[in-house]
């Protein structure tokens, strides 16, 4: 491995509730965060990372089987995605990667709005206004300046809504996740920056972004910061809510950052065999989210068969209506490639679009 | 009607839409206690307070990214970039973003941003201060690309920018800042329409077509020709995409002869794409090959080389003499 291997990888300062074997360790600072999560809570959380990891699964199996043109797996990741996603208010307002299909879940997302952008349909699987998350976004770090301004927005509406923007450990090198720290800082807007650092940006090691811990880099702009063990569900449940309360409480942003791995290809065409130590695969493997939720739950008596059994039969159902509704989906309308460039048809666009329109009709029966 | 300055009729065009929308914000650089550089919005974060005048961060993808997030909360920024070199900091956020969310949500998420660039030389700048880079806009879909010429328009356009549901790019033309004209600020809705051209000297021989700064020295240059007998209507663009085909067409169809001059360099831009577009429309009504008078293809030079960058009148006259078949410096070489 290169030098540029772990600096920024070692587990010192981590925020941890729950160890990776289940032990639940006190956190005199967090624990009064997480109080309210009663066993049917922790159980419905369990339930989440499983179904989203069976989500998953399937888009994966989909891809393979040419449905879909590419997928971004987030295995390994549920428990930053489902803990953070989780503990939102429903008109708080998400702008994330094209990782954070367990948050879209948690926003309530259909399944089948899940897989458009994926099999080539659209650039956006949802109306970001029907769940308060905006589309996926490609361009690395763009968005942390859109959740930002949204949050300004609020700030200025006088509500309590919070922004959050999701971005990874690569995304913190690009110029727009600082000028968003920067802006949210000097206006104190209602945003909380969340980056799941999962190690590798594509090939890329961590160590290659930051030479120290990322979480350090925010109080040097003015924003407080946590890092905590991104593949336990209770930890970063309590530092979103930290981070969500002083954001609706107009004490400005904060930056968390969720130390997790990326256990699957960065999408379904990379290959991280040219690039991941098999040794630290497993070390992370160790460290699974569900795992440790399980064993948590084992130790409290919790995971029964017939909770096992529900949970299980539940994915596989949403499972079976992913892989429907995909398979169900309508290409989209040659025409509609003109569709809203402007609010209003121009007169320039709609003369390219009359002249295809007859080009169309010179095949035998039209398109 | 009152007379005023085109700096000054845009400021009361952003005090119009101030007042009229509640939702309007104006972000950028020294744009509030200072007034902006240029002063174009002097006055307005006093009378309508830091929050809606912002003053930012010097960041400029900062400026456009925060932008963007305030359009999804349903507010209507207007960010004011300092200078044209100082736009591309902000270029991948107008690219990436402002231009693609429309499309990109299937017209759920709306972009209503004005971006205001002071743009063009002829003002004895430095570096990174006279640039012309409309036509990366021009050529990027889901923005609306215009700029002003004249006062009035500059009044009636920047309202009209700032009320259009769609990303426009209001580029001003900086030299021009403190001519004076008369200004009806009682205008009413759409009328011209943002994306009409106008004819502002009529004539039968040439179609003149320019926008921006150049319009007043092609104004200039047809009074002219009329001197010496050839009679060239003036077209100011107004908006540079989209393009108002139309009225360049219906005016080369009359003339036969068409030259086409902007500040900006010659290679792809809005020249380019109005010579190809109305030579295909007008072919047979063509007496000459369209002509180009523009900025050189060279990165923009110092001030003391400026003037033989820039077109100027004698450059658009014998590029109107060349389409006329007249002597000109070309006159004798072929192609
Ligand atoms: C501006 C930009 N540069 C490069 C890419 C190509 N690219 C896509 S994902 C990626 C890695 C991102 O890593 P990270 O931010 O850690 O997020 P992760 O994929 O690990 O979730 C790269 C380089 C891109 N999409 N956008
Ligand atoms: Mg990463």
């Amino acid at each position: 491995m290169s030098t540029h291997d772990s600096s920024s990888a070692d587990d010192g300062g981590l925020v941890q509730l729950l160890l990776p074997d289940g032990e639940r360790i006190a956190d005199a600072g967090y624990d009064k965060w997480v109080a309210d999560v009663d066993d049917d809570q922790l159980k419905s959380l369990y339930e989440d990372m499983v179904v989203v990891r069976r989500i998953d699964t399937e888009a994966t199996a989909l891809q393979r089987q040419g449905e879909l043109g590419l997928w971004p797996p987030l295995i390994g990741q549920e428990a930053a995605q489902i803990g953070s996603g989780r503990t939102l208010r429903q008109d708080d307002f998400v702008f994330a990667s094209y990782r954070e299909n367990g948050v879209a879940y948690c926003r309530g997302v259909e399944y089948t709005d899940l897989l458009r952008v994926w099999r080539g349909h659209t650039h956006s699987g949802w109306n970001p206004y029907d769940i308060n998350m905006a589309p996926s976004q490609v361009i690395i770090g763009s968005q942390t300046l859109h959740a930002t301004g949204y949050a300004l927005g609020c700030q200025q509406d006088g509500v309590d809504t919070v922004a959050i923007s999701y971005f990874g450990d690569g995304a913190t090198s690009q110029g727009d996740p600082n000028e968003a720290m920067v802006f949210a800082a000097s206006f104190q807007a209602p945003v909380i920056f969340f980056c799941q650092n999962n190690q590798w940006a594509i090939s890329e090691p961590v160590g290659l972004q930051a030479r120290a811990p990322i979480a350090s880099r925010a109080p040097g702009f003015g924003i407080p910061s946590m890092r905590v063990d991104g593949n336990d569900v209770l930890a970063v449940m309590a530092a979103t809510r930290i981070a969500l309360d002083r954001a609706r409480s107009g004490n400005g942003p904060t930056y968390i950052e969720a130390v997790t791995y990326r256990m699957g290809p960065h999408t379904t065409s990379d290959d991280p065999s040219r690039y991941v130590d098999v040794l630290e695969r497993e070390g992370w493997q160790a460290k699974d989210p569900i795992s440790r939720l399980e064993a948590y739950l084992q130790s409290r008596g919790l995971l029964t068969d017939e909770f096992t059994g529900r949970v299980n039969a539940t994915a596989d159902d949403v499972a079976a209506k992913v892989r429907e509704g995909c398979l169900g989906l309508e290409p989209p309308e040659p025409l509609s490639v003109f569709d809203h460039v402007y609010s209003e048809p121009t007169s320039w666009l709609e003369r390219q679009k009359d002249e295809y329109v007859q080009y169309l009709q010179t095949f035998e029966g039209g398109q | 009607m009152s007379s005023m300055t085109l700096s000054r009729a845009i400021n009361s065009g952003l005090r119009r839409a101030l007042e009229d929308d509640p939702k309007v914000l104006l972000m950028g650089e020294d744009i509030g206690t200072l007034g902006g550089v240029f002063r174009v919005t002097d006055g307005l974060q006093k009378d309508f307070g830091a929050h809606r005048v912002m003053d930012t961060p010097l960041a400029e993808a900062g400026i456009i990214g925060t932008a963007v997030g305030l359009a999804y909360r349903g507010y209507r920024p207007v960010c004011e970039i300092q200078f044209d070199g100082f736009i591309y900091p902000g270029f991948d956020q107008i690219i990436t973003q402002v231009a693609k969310l429309h499309y990109r949500t299937g017209g759920a998420v709306k972009m209503p941003l004005t971006i205001r660039v002071p743009f063009g030389g002829g003002i004895g700048a430095v570096e990174h201060h006279s640039e012309s880079p409309e036509a990366y806009f021009a050529h990027t879909a889901g923005l609306r690309v215009v700029s002003c010429s004249n006062p009035q328009d500059a009044h009636t356009m920047i309202r009209q920018a700032v009320a259009c549901d769609d990303p426009v790019m209001f580029f001003e033309p900086k030299r021009r800042y403190w001519t004076k004209g008369e200004v009806d600020e009682e205008i009413t809705g759409q009328t011209p329409s943002i994306d009409s051209a106008a004819i502002v000297a009529a004539g039968d021989d040439v179609t003149l077509v320019t926008y921006g700064p150049l319009v007043a020295t092609a104004r200039d240059a047809a009074i002219a020709a009329s001197d010496e007998g050839v009679s060239v209507e003036v077209i100011d663009l107004r908006s540079l995409s989209p393009i108002d085909f139309a009225t360049v067409e219906a005016s080369v169809r009359k003339t036969g002869r068409l030259v086409v001059t902007h500040e900006a360099s010659q290679f792809g831009g809005i020249g380019a794409e109005i010579a190809a577009s109305i030579t295909r429309r007008c072919f047979y009504y063509l007496e000459a090959a369209p002509e180009r008078v523009t900025g050189f293809d060279v990165p923009y030079p110092a001030a003391e080389l400026e003037d033989h960058h820039l077109p100027d009148l004698d450059r658009m006259l014998d590029a109107v003499d060349r389409v006329m078949d007249r002597h000109n410096s070309l006159s004798g070489r072929e192609g």
